[in-house]
């Protein structure tokens, strides 16, 4: 970037067939991705999954072993990260100890000469309304004060591309929430392209104009969050980001709308649009919150998928919602999420109930999951601390 | 004095104030030792200091408050307390110059490597077990006009026909050096070895080049280990006197104070001149070095 100057506004990044191996094991397998400018992107995965690996080589902080990253249309790859228009908000911070708040923020203006440091290091601490703390030293400050001061160490430069690294992973639930909104609001108001590195799915899903899911240094699948949560397309997706009730069989019959899918002798339907493949053994799945539990044979209905009987054997009480597990012969156990309508839940434990759900609801997979029925998720930090082989 | 003055530099925690015997007792063994060994000997070299000559007794002195022999000793030796002062800044520099990269590349570079960080680090360490007066005396014999060392500098015409290396200031520096290095490299090692790369990845990240992210980032948060390196090896090298003894690299030109001393001591048996002069050396040396811990306690060298 040339010094003294500011970016006008955000860079797009690309990434083209990148590939980054360590000593030992390679960490991005094979990723290509366009991030548009001014958008809010997010890298979605579990621990381990090659997202920080790509953060940094966008940073320059790790050299891809092959590929190429473009910046607003520009190859940095052979550049120093010094030399990049990019800025990070490290996951651990690095505030710089020796320096006060004020100095740490106005690091990079110094560095690329900009007129009045000091005046617009203000302004990015008032930003993130912390300029009465401008004279304390980073370790006198809270957890979230550190984060909000790195936030604006990186911000007050203006880069054309800002890279955030979990940022938000130390911080309360209710001080992350309120950082997520104070991190759309900052994104919007200064227009740059943020890429955001969280294992938190429903933070991704929240902030992201874009979200890339992320499995073993590849991307799974992309898109806007409603459209990842609507119609995932692999069981990783199915189960990473939400819940899912999966279920594997033989497609037994195909209509020019609908596939028919035998799971156990019992059909399920599925729109042929939001099915990925069409024959064979596939993996087809509904969202929890998209079935409707009754106590009565509802009797076969068009548009409807019905599954029962079966036997509820956990009930637990969320607030908004009730969590039904039902155990269903030969189909395994399977989630639902109820509305609280009414006080208590609608059926006890031991109780004979029935799922249907609209045939519009459900999905088909391009991979096949290998165990029926529903994997069991409290949230997303239970799978990203996982094993990725155990949750598929 | 050198242990009060690093003690000083270092933040000082809130103990929890609790009366406890078990730490009284702890603590005598070292409360014995520095009074038997510091405090006794201090005053008694005060008391020394002061004494005249007896007027009865040749060789004898009597005690007395003579603070004139104080003014005489820097009077006549100024030239000697000079070039101590000169000589020991000199070693120090150039023990940082050296044991700066040094430690750098044991204490960061090398943590991918264990066994290249612990063979180095035992290289470093290893001159301590020989004795430094027979490593003193080995390096005056490399160093010596019979030594290749003289013979191919002469050859190349660095060095004219007449020149010497031993026995000049020189020598002496270079001698200081050598020796105090390990001691300037340890702590710059220790401070280099916890220095957390993330903090220079962000100094980079922030559009710093490598010379900017050095003299802003990786020397202020290494200055705990410049000071006391240079502590370790400035005060010592002040008073040091086999480097500059003639026996050793040393010569008429390159005399430092603790040659005085020692020969006011030993071979003049002149006790108060020599019992001043170490007095003055230690009040000069407590002097530079509270000023320095101050100054680079309190500045944070922006």
């Amino acid at each position: 970037m040339v010094a003294g100057s500011f970016a006008e506004s955000g860079a797009d990044l690309e990434l083209v067939g990148i590939h980054k191996r360590f000593p030992g094991f390679t960490a991005i397998e094979e990723l290509s991705l366009k991030v548009p400018a001014g958008s809010f992107f997010a890298l979605l995965g579990p621990s381990g999954c090659g997202k920080t690996t790509t953060l940094r080589l966008v940073a320059g902080l790790e050299e891809p072993t092959s590929g190429q990253v473009l910046i607003g249309g520009k190859d940095v790859t052979g550049m120093k990260p010094f030399q990049r228009p990019v800025n990070t908000v490290f996951q651990s911070y690095a505030l710089f100890p020796h320096m006060t708040v004020i100095e740490n923020v106005a690091f990079g203006l110094r560095r690329r000469k900009v007129d009045d440091p000091v005046a617009k290091a203000h302004e990015a601490l008032r930003l993130v309304e912390l300029d009465h703390l401008a004279a304390r030293k980073p370790l006198q400050l809270s957890g979230g004060q550190q984060q909000r001061v790195a936030l604006a160490r990186a911000v007050v430069n203006r880069p054309a591309l800002l890279l955030l690294d979990e940022p938000l992973g130390a911080l309360d639930l209710k001080l992350r929430r309120q950082m997520q909104l104070e991190l759309k609001t900052i994104q919007t108001e200064v227009g740059l392209t943020f890429v955001h590195v969280t294992h938190d799915q429903e933070e991704a899903m929240t902030m992201a104009d874009t979200v890339a899911v992320m499995n073993k240094g590849a991307i799974e699948q992309m898109g806007a969050p409603e459209e990842l949560y609507e119609l995932p397309t692999t069981v990783f997706v199915a189960n990473f980001l939400g819940q899912s009730n999966l279920f594997t069989g033989p497609v037994v019959e195909s209509t020019g709308d609908t596939i028919a899918v035998d799971i156990a002798g019992t059909r399920i339907v599925v729109p042929t649009a939001r099915a990925q493949r069409h024959s064979g053994i596939v993996t087809v799945g509904v969202r929890p919150e998209k079935l409707s539990l009754v106590t009565e044979d509802p009797g076969p209905a068009a548009g409807l998928n019905v599954i029962g009987p079966g036997r509820v054997v956990d009930v637990s009480f969320s607030g908004v919602s009730t969590q039904y597990i039902v155990e269903v012969p030969r189909l395994g156990t399977m989630v639902c999420f109820a509305q609280n309508m009414v006080f208590g839940p609608v059926v006890d434990v031991g109780a004979s109930v029935w799922l249907s759900w609209k045939v519009d609801h459900g999905f088909g997979l391009d991979d096949v999951a290998e165990q029926a029925g529903a994997v069991q998720v409290g949230s997303a930090q239970d799978i990203a601390a996982l094993d990725p082989e155990a949750v598929l | 004095m050198a242990i009060a003055a690093l003690a000083g530099s270092t933040v000082t925690q809130e103990a929890p104030r609790k009366k406890s015997r078990i730490a009284l007792i702890l603590l005598l063994p070292g409360i014995f030792y520095l009074v038997l060994f510091f405090i006794v000997p201090f005053v008694s070299l005060v008391i020394t200091s002061l004494q005249v000559p007896s007027a009865t007794n040749f060789g004898q002195f009597d005690t007395a408050f003579n603070w004139q022999t104080y003014v005489d000793v820097v009077g006549q030796y100024g030239t000697q307390i000079l070039r101590s002062f000169f000589f020991a800044l000199l070693a120090t520099v150039f023990a940082l110059l050296f044991s700066y990269p040094l430690a750098y590349f044991i204490g960061v570079k090398a943590r991918r490597w264990p066994l290249l960080q612990g063979l180095m680090l035992v290289l470093v360490i290893a001159p301590f077990f020989i004795s430094f007066l027979l490593r003193t005396l080995a390096w005056k014999q490399i160093l010596s006009d019979e030594g290749f060392v003289v013979s191919a500098l002469k050859a190349l015409s660095v060095l004219g026909p007449q020149d010497h290396i031993t026995g000049t200031p020189v020598a002496v520096v270079f001698g200081l050096t050598y020796n105090f290095i390990p001691f300037m490299c340890l702590p710059l090692y220790t401070t280099l070895e916890r220095l957390d790369v993330r903090y220079l990845e962000a100094s980079n990240d922030l559009y710093a080049g490598p010379f900017a992210t050095f003299r802003k980032v990786t020397i202020p948060l290494s200055l705990p280990g410049i000071v006391s390196g240079t502590l370790l090896t400035f005060i010592p090298a002040a008073g040091d006197y086999v480097n500059a003894s003639s026996e050793f690299l040393g010569g008429s030109s390159s005399t430092m104070m603790g040659n005085v001393i020692q020969s006011n001591f030993l071979v003049q048996l002149n006790y108060p001149a020599a019992a001043a002069l170490s007095i003055f050396l230690r009040a000069i040396i407590l002097i530079i070095v509270s000023a320095y811990v101050k100054r680079s306690g309190t500045d944070d060298l922006l």
